[in-house]
């Protein structure tokens, strides 16, 4: 057999795709991923990390509401290592009317999300950091997720499978006999390698970039980018996510993830072509900021540690161009049926923890092409590493008395904990000591987890993602990349391009302690380090 | 808006700048590897702990609350406030009887006093020693500071006559030390005091300042005694007197220990209480003197406590020993002692505690002086213990150059 075919190709790397390669490996198929960077380098790893309990939905949406609270009880079952389980309060300002709360809290119970009324002041002893002049609060089942672990986790899992993944890999035409699409043509945007795959069903699973790849197979879709801007907080100020009780809006929800927060967004179209290059204005960063304040007081008083920004994949479901039909839903085409290109689906729209069902939609598709008989059961079975439910249980499996780094490992891996080897004394060092990462954590990302870059890494592992933004761990991270791949030179370079992208999200808010930091990581590694 | 460029954030730790300075001041590190270090175990560990209070390390007891890192953070971040912090609100182990007596200072005082000759002698025995290691891992290596048979409280009552007399008068706040070990420390201050024109009262009923309390897991406790301490201080300060101190820990604790840790507001006395050696060498500025004897000749080498580095007060104490005609005089480095409190008293604690103080026994060994003079009462026992040199607290070295 030929090694470069397969029953099917999904292109994009980020959490539809993933998800979509883990659900067809789960029913057989042989599977290939391909992605022109790294994993969750768009939308997926640009937005809030929220995971939606469908109540921001349920006055305006409720089917898109109903599917969030099915998923998120999904997730809750099968991702428990990406999973935060903080719950989320709807809260009510003196700015806002109350009654739109009991309309909320209706529409919530109808869409099957638990929404409860509560004191306001049970309200900020829950959660102490919330705006103390609240009205009104409602309890949901709101969290968190950490949609790299999610997006690594189900890449990984497709890999047990038999998936094969190719990062770094670009498609720059397909293969088309007649009406329909065979393979795609590959380059390798490190290597320069160029290479055909071969599958009768291809996924275009390229979020906002899905009407380029549509474009390169010869069909239209209609998307309307739509870049939200987010921030960053140096530490988690809250521990539940706060939402404004009111008509969804600016800047009004603020989610904490890991040990960080993050505020988040605006909304604003931009051009197809400004996809690849978006920037947060001050403009921005201003409104996050003074929205933010309303939700929690202290963000205004709180170090920021990075701006970024995302492009929504929202799509008009039909090839109206002037954006009136457009959906926030899923959307997954046929386009043997819409456009008589038989091959070739795509699936796009839906939210980042609606993933999962975006894949069962997209495989059910590809199954149906294949005229394979096999139920999806990604509702069921746990990714690698959420066989545990907490990381408490975790880490006192895999070790006596464990250490804090090790329990925040656990709490990052999940059960592949285990898979941290300590065989040396130097496995126990630290690499990034804002999130405390060992030297085995790194190792064992570098040897699972298809890591070419500085910046793969940290969306593995979190190097980089502390205080510190790279200040430390950055060159020693550096040094076991550079043994791994035996290269000093590529990595001298890599680790030039990973201090810029991090200086590229502190820029946006370069002030304060901040601008100091990131100062002190200049003088480190152009003064002192030469580089 | 205000934004954070303006502000000093309630989270201080966000101001780290991840240069490792604390790291590489602090003197536990460099001796016991399972600590985490100030950085880790302050700064970074709070946002893991903000997240989840299961990332809490027990490792953090290692800590020895010198306060050495916070002296060399350039950017202000109260390192050791975080990590004792951290301690008081995550660690759920109950404290444990040993720490509990050793941290109830005041409580055994009282109970050691009326039998004074006996408890000392009992202590002194290598029979208890061994013992109270094997029953309450209290090292058997250490020597245990002696009780006194008269309270120092006792006999400044009976002297308050006489101390009313003068015209100027301060509170002083003697500490447990002073009123059930060594008295003669209080003494050696009123005849100093006297000797510049100034009577010394007893507060309305001190209590023990609490800093073991907070060091051992009974931080409830201590916020009672620093609730009374700051009553009764205030009751001082209130008509019109400065309190002062022969302790450099008593005196960081009410100063800041109380509002930072114990959450105590002290603002209405911070400012009155401080070391004597500085209120004394703030009177001599003025112009007051002191006469000194003319046969006084001593070599005497100054160790500055951590906690009075901290205050940023050693000058004081420096400046007054050299002041004495006839004082040779050697400032020590900066080195931490290792005892830090009950810290070194613990057998888990005692190989860290010599080896980290070991630099400060070579460095007096090596000057070879009369007395080491130290404004602390543990550091007097760890040196004392370690090196075989008497040690002296500043004041009673004032106390014994006088010619009165």
């Amino acid at each position: 057999m030929n090694p470069n075919e397969f029953d099917v190709i999904i292109i994009g790397g980020g959490i539809t795709g993933a998800g979509t390669q883990r659900d067809c490996a789960m029913r057989g198929l042989r599977t290939l991923l391909v992605e022109r960077s790294d994993i969750a380098t768009g939308a997926t790893g640009r937005n809030h990390g929220l995971l939606h309990s469908g109540a921001r939905y349920a006055v305006n949406d409720a089917e898109s509401a109903e599917e969030c609270i099915r998923e998120n009880m999904i997730l809750r079952r099968i991702a428990a290592h990406c999973i935060d389980e903080t719950d989320g309060l709807f809260i009510t300002l003196p700015e806002d009317d109350l009654a739109y709360q009991q309309t909320f809290v209706d529409a919530c119970r109808k869409a099957g999300i638990g929404a409860e009324i509560i004191d306001p002041e049970l309200a900020k002893r829950l959660e102490p950091s919330v705006n103390p002049a609240l009205i009104g609060a409602v309890k949901v089942p709101d969290g968190s997720v950490d949609p790299f672990r999610l997006c690594a986790a189900n890449m990984l899992d497709a890999k047990l499978h038999g998936g094969q993944v190719r990062l770094h890999t670009e498609v720059t035409r397909f293969i088309r006999e007649g009406d329909t699409i065979k393979g795609v043509h590959t380059r390798n945007r490190q290597t320069g390698e160029e290479a055909d795959y071969y599958a009768p069903v291809t996924v275009n699973a390229c979020g906002i970039w899905g009407q380029h790849i549509a474009q390169l197979a010869g069909v239209k879709i209609g998307m309307f980018p739509a870049k939200g801007a987010l921030l960053i907080f140096a530490h988690r100020v809250n521990n539940l996510v706060i939402n404004r009780c009111r008509k969804p809006s600016n800047a009004d929800i603020l989610v904490p993830g890991d040990t960080v927060c993050v505020i988040g967004t605006t909304s604003t179209r931009i051009p197809f072509e400004e996809c690849d290059h978006v920037a947060v204005t001050p403009d921005e960063v201003n409104l996050l900021i003074t929205e933010g304040a309303k939700l929690a007081p202290s963000l205004s008083e709180t170090r920021i540690l990075r701006a970024y920004a995302g492009v929504r994949p929202l799509v008009s479901a039909d090839d109206d161009p002037s954006g009136r039909n457009i959906s926030r839903g899923i959307v997954c085409l046929d386009h043997e049926e819409r456009d008589g290109l038989k091959g070739f689906i795509t699936i796009t729209g839906g939210k980042l923890m609606t993933y999962r069902l975006m894949a069962e939609m997209a495989t059910d598709m590809v199954c149906k092409k294949l005229a394979v008989e096999k139920a999806c059961a990604t509702a069921e079975t746990p990714l690698p590493g959420s066989e545990e439910k907490s990381y408490e249980a975790v880490a006192q499996k895999v070790w006596e008395s464990p250490t804090t780094a090790q329990k925040a490992a656990a709490s990052r891996m999940g059960t592949r904990a285990s898979r941290i080897r300590s065989a040396n004394r130097h496995d126990d060092d630290l690499i990034c000591e804002c999130e405390e990462v060992s030297v085995g954590e790194i190792n064992a990302a570098i040897e699972r987890l298809d890591v070419s870059t500085l910046t793969d890494l940290r969306r593995r592992t979190r190097v980089g993602m502390g205080t510190c933004q790279g200040e430390f761990c950055a060159c020693r991270a550096a040094g076991l990349l550079a043994k791994a791949h035996g290269c000093v030179e590529r990595e001298r370079k890599d680790l030039a391009d990973f201090l810029q992208e991090r200086w590229k999200g502190n820029f946006p808010i370069g002030w304060g302690d901040t601008l100091r930091e990131a100062e002190y990581t200049q003088w480190i590694y152009k003064h002192v380090l030469g580089i | 808006m205000k934004l954070q460029e303006y502000t000093t954030s309630a989270h201080n730790f966000e101001e780290c700048m991840k240069c490792t300075v604390c790291t590489a001041y602090c003197p536990v590190l460099q001796v016991n590897p399972l600590y985490p270090g100030p950085k880790q175990a302050g700064p970074d560990g709070e946002r893991l702990r903000l997240k989840d209070p299961y990332f809490f390390n027990y490792a953090l007891k290692y800590c020895l609350n010198c306060k050495r890192c916070e002296v060399a953070c350039p950017s202000g971040v109260k390192v050791a406030d975080l990590i004792q912090s951290a301690r008081i609100k995550y660690d759920t182990h109950p404290p444990k009887l040993r720490d509990q007596m050793l941290a109830s200072t005041d409580f055994m005082g009282k109970l050691a006093r009326p039998f004074a000759p006996i408890v000392n002698g009992v202590t002194g025995l290598g029979i208890t020693k061994t013992v109270l290691d094997a029953t309450l891992a209290i090292d058997h290596r250490r020597t245990f500071p002696k009780y006194s048979g008269r309270s120092f409280e006792g006999w400044l009552k009976r002297h308050s006559k006489e101390q009313a007399r003068f015209q100027e008068q301060v509170a002083y706040f003697h500490g447990c030390y002073v009123n059930y070990n060594y008295p003669q420390l209080g003494k050696d201050l009123v005849k100093v005091l006297n000797a510049l024109g100034v009577g010394v009262q007893l507060l309305d009923k001190e209590k023990c300042c609490g800093i073991a309390m907070i060091t051992n897991g009974m931080a409830r406790e201590a916020a009672k005694h620093a609730t009374h301490n700051v009553e009764v201080l205030g009751k001082a300060v209130a008509q019109g007197l400065k309190v002062v101190t022969t302790s450099s820990t008593c005196t960081l604790t009410i100063r800041d220990e109380y509002p930072e840790l114990l959450k105590v507001d002290n603002t209405a006395v911070r400012d009155s209480l401080l070391m004597a050696t500085r209120f004394i060498y703030e009177k001599l500025e003025k112009g007051a003197t002191l006469k000194f004897r003319a046969d006084y000749h001593k070599k005497i080498a100054y160790h500055t406590p951590c906690h009075l580095e901290k205050l940023g007060w050693g000058v004081f104490s420096e400046r007054l020993l050299r002041m004495i005609p006839g004082v040779e005089f050697t400032l020590l480095n900066s080195n931490c002692c290792g005892i830090s409190g009950t810290y070194g008293f613990k057998k888990e604690n005692y190989e860290s505690s010599q080896a980290i103080g070991q630099p400060l026994f070579d460095q007096i060994k090596t000057v070879n002086p009369d007395v080491v003079a130290c404004d602390c009462e543990t550091c007097k026992w760890q040196i004392e213990m370690s090196t075989g040199y008497p040690v002296m607290n500043p004041i009673s070295i004032l106390a014994e150059a006088l010619n009165v």
